[in-house]
């Protein structure tokens, strides 16, 4: 009897042992390319800056945090608010936060339209909505300022049809820059909602319907709140990457319409200001996390509220 | 075809004749190419759904996940913007009326399938819809529940005197509950009326072998007078049989008898037709005999099993069928 449960507890304590060992290689990654880094760039952050880049090791200092949001005069030390920074905060999340909704906008009837074609179909249409992956970001960034640009295609033609007489100004403004994240982030939307639309059972809006429910009033109460999931998943899909986006901003924003992606480049770069640079991007990975706290908050709450 | 008010009619047939078809017609999920639906004299085939005084239970239910009972109940009042009070007292007067008080703040999947059934029908009645539409609700129920609920549904439709459209392929759920039956096949509707009618006087082979059991005989027409016939049976005898409405059928024609209004007799005189009984298969209330007649078709009879007599019949003897006059019915086709 004894012995039984001997063996039995050890062939348990084999099996623990086991799952271990399966999950190694997966917690060896986790550590080696997301924690170990992460935590290299805290340690530079709080450490002495090298005077041509780089940190003077082991000298620790809270510098680099200090010029997240204050900066000190070089003539008479009076400490300000480093007004620059903030401001690119708050573009950079306002930013973000608009192309995630012009992409929820434009996505949400495209993913609709796709979930409820024949079966079939369907793969077709997803195939198309893949399509730009294809390109590289670069090559695609490049192509919208092909368009865009001030003797690009969509100025000159408008100007040979006579209906401006001088180029509008688009690249090189934040709505340049949101042109060019909604686009390049659209998919990212549309995959997950039609991921979540796919499975909603469209007799449930039949059903609503038959209720006395008018169109608009199914889709706020029986299928937004259903596929809130693919919601809040296209949301923080399309969320992250802008807020820390940086190709897009330099390329269609141009030198003065920065973002913290581009001002912690900056850091790295001419800046030569690493701490700096480390405190923006663990800044940047903070925001991104209560962000997305907040946000995972009021959509279950309002899930919650529905039903 | 018309459905009167405060009836439960059913429309009947097997799966792909259109009777789902005809019901989303009238839901409003599907617009007709031509044609009228009216409700008390108003057309409304091109209404939607959410304009029509129409509900509908679904055979899935279709009961909303992401909320509770109550709320899938009270679904349809709130969107017809009644008031929070008087809304909250007719979900619970329904939530009586199907008997699931105690349910009321579950969430749907955390109930039984029955539950869920009564749910559906607590949340289609609640609005007092003019018509209620029933898509072969009971169909993914167990017999015995589906036995209750076919009661449950006859009295809700007593209780609130709404009109019930309920579309089943089960004969013997139409023909218990129904007031009155459309029995349809290849997207046409075939006969309408009661039960009895549908049973006792098929119009068409099509509905006398989809409703019940029957045996068809070829037949010839000797005389008819009123809505009877005289006609000999291709296997021999002579009997009354009953005609369709408003015909005088001439020359051949095929009669049906239901096999528990055919008896058996000695071979004497009172038999109709004989030949010798093939099989005798029981079936706890009755038993089949199945006869091989002279022209060497079969011929069902049933008989009611007696608990205290064995009927004593054994395969291989001569046995008479009797058909009594009245008990056969002339077909149309």
């Amino acid at each position: 009897m004894t012995q039984a449960q001997d063996i039995i507890r050890a062939a348990a304590r084999r099996d623990i042992r086991n799952r271990w060992w399966l999950s190694a290689p997966a917690l060896v990654i986790i550590f080696l390319a997301a924690i170990g880094p992460l935590f290299v760039v805290v340690l530079y952050s709080v450490m002495v800056k090298g005077d041509y880049g780089d940190v003077k090791y082991w000298q620790f200092s809270g510098q680099g945090w200090f010029e997240v949001l204050f900066e000190r005069d070089m003539f008479d030390n009076t400490v300000s608010f480093a007004d620059a920074h903030l401001s690119i905060l708050w573009r950079s999340v306002k930013l973000a936060a608009i192309t995630t909704i012009v992409t929820l906008i434009l996505g949400f009837p495209t993913a609709y339209f796709i979930a409820t074609r024949p079966r079939h179909r369907r793969d077709l249409w997803l195939f198309l909505i893949t399509i730009p992956f294809w390109t590289n970001l670069l090559i695609r960034t490049f192509a919208i300022q092909e368009v865009f640009r001030n003797e690009g295609l969509l100025n000159v033609a408008l100007m040979r049809t006579g209906l401006i007489d001088q180029p509008i100004q688009i690249m090189f403004t934040d709505f340049a820059i949101l042109l060019g994240m909604g686009y390049v982030y659209l998919p990212l939307m549309v995959l997950p909602l039609y991921a979540s639309l796919e499975k909603f059972d469209f007799r449930l809006a039949e059903a609503a319907a038959d209720l006395y429910a008018n169109s608009s009033r199914v889709l706020r109460r029986i299928i937004v709140p259903m596929v809130m999931p693919g919601i809040v998943a296209g949301s923080i899909l399309v969320f992250v990457p802008s807020l820390g986006a940086y190709v897009t901003p330099r390329l269609l924003g141009g030198g003065k319409n920065l973002m913290l992606g581009n001002l912690i480049e900056l850091q790295f770069g001419q800046g030569r200001n690493w701490p700096l640079g480390s405190a923006l991007s663990i800044s940047l990975t903070a925001i991104v996390m209560l962000s997305l706290l907040v946000y995972v908050r009021a959509a279950s709450k309002t899930e919650a509220r529905h039903g | 075809m018309a459905i009167r008010e405060n009836e439960f009619f059913t429309l009947l047939g097997p799966s792909g004749c259109g009777k789902t078809t005809l019901l989303r017609l009238i839901a409003g999920f599907e617009y007709p190419d031509e044609g009228e639906i009216l409700l008390n004299g108003r057309d409304i085939a091109l209404l939607a759904p959410h304009e029509r005084p129409v509900n509908t239970v679904f055979q899935s239910y279709a009961l909303f996940p992401h909320m509770t009972v109550g709320q899938n109940i009270g679904f349809g009042l709130e969107m017809l913007g009644k008031p929070r009070r008087e809304i909250a007292a007719r979900v619970d007067e329904m939530l009586r009326l199907v008997r699931m008080e105690a349910l009321k703040d579950r969430r749907t999947s955390q109930i039984s399938g029955g539950q869920q059934q009564r749910v559906a029908l607590a949340r289609a009645l609640a609005p007092q819809p003019k018509v209620l539409l029933l898509d072969e609700p009971l169909s993914a129920l167990d017999y015995k529940l589906r036995k209750e609920m076919q009661i449950e549904l006859k009295r809700l439709q007593h209780e609130t005197g709404i009109t019930f459209i309920f579309v089943t392929h089960d004969q013997e759920e139409a023909l218990t509950m129904s007031d009155r039956i459309a029995v349809m096949s290849g997207g046409s509707i075939l006969q309408v009326g009661t039960p009895r009618d549908i049973y006792d006087r098929p119009d068409k082979r099509f509905v006398a072998d989809f409703i019940g059991e029957a045996n068809f005989l070829p037949a010839q027409v000797l005389s008819s007078a009123g809505d009877r016939a005289k006609v000999t049976l291709g296997a021999g005898g002579e009997i009354l049989a009953g005609l369709p409405h408003g015909t005088q059928p001439q020359g051949q024609i095929t009669v049906m008898v239901r096999p528990e209004h055919a008896e058996i007799a000695g071979t004497d005189a009172d038999a109709t037709l004989s030949g010798t009984l093939e099989s005798a298969v029981y079936f706890g209330t009755d038993t089949h005999l199945n006869v091989r007649l002279g022209d060497g078709s079969n011929f069902v009879v049933r008989r009611q099993n007696d608990r205290c007599a064995d009927h004593g019949f054994a395969p291989g003897m001569p046995v008479g069928v009797r058909i009594r006059d009245g008990a056969a019915q002339v077909l149309r086709d």
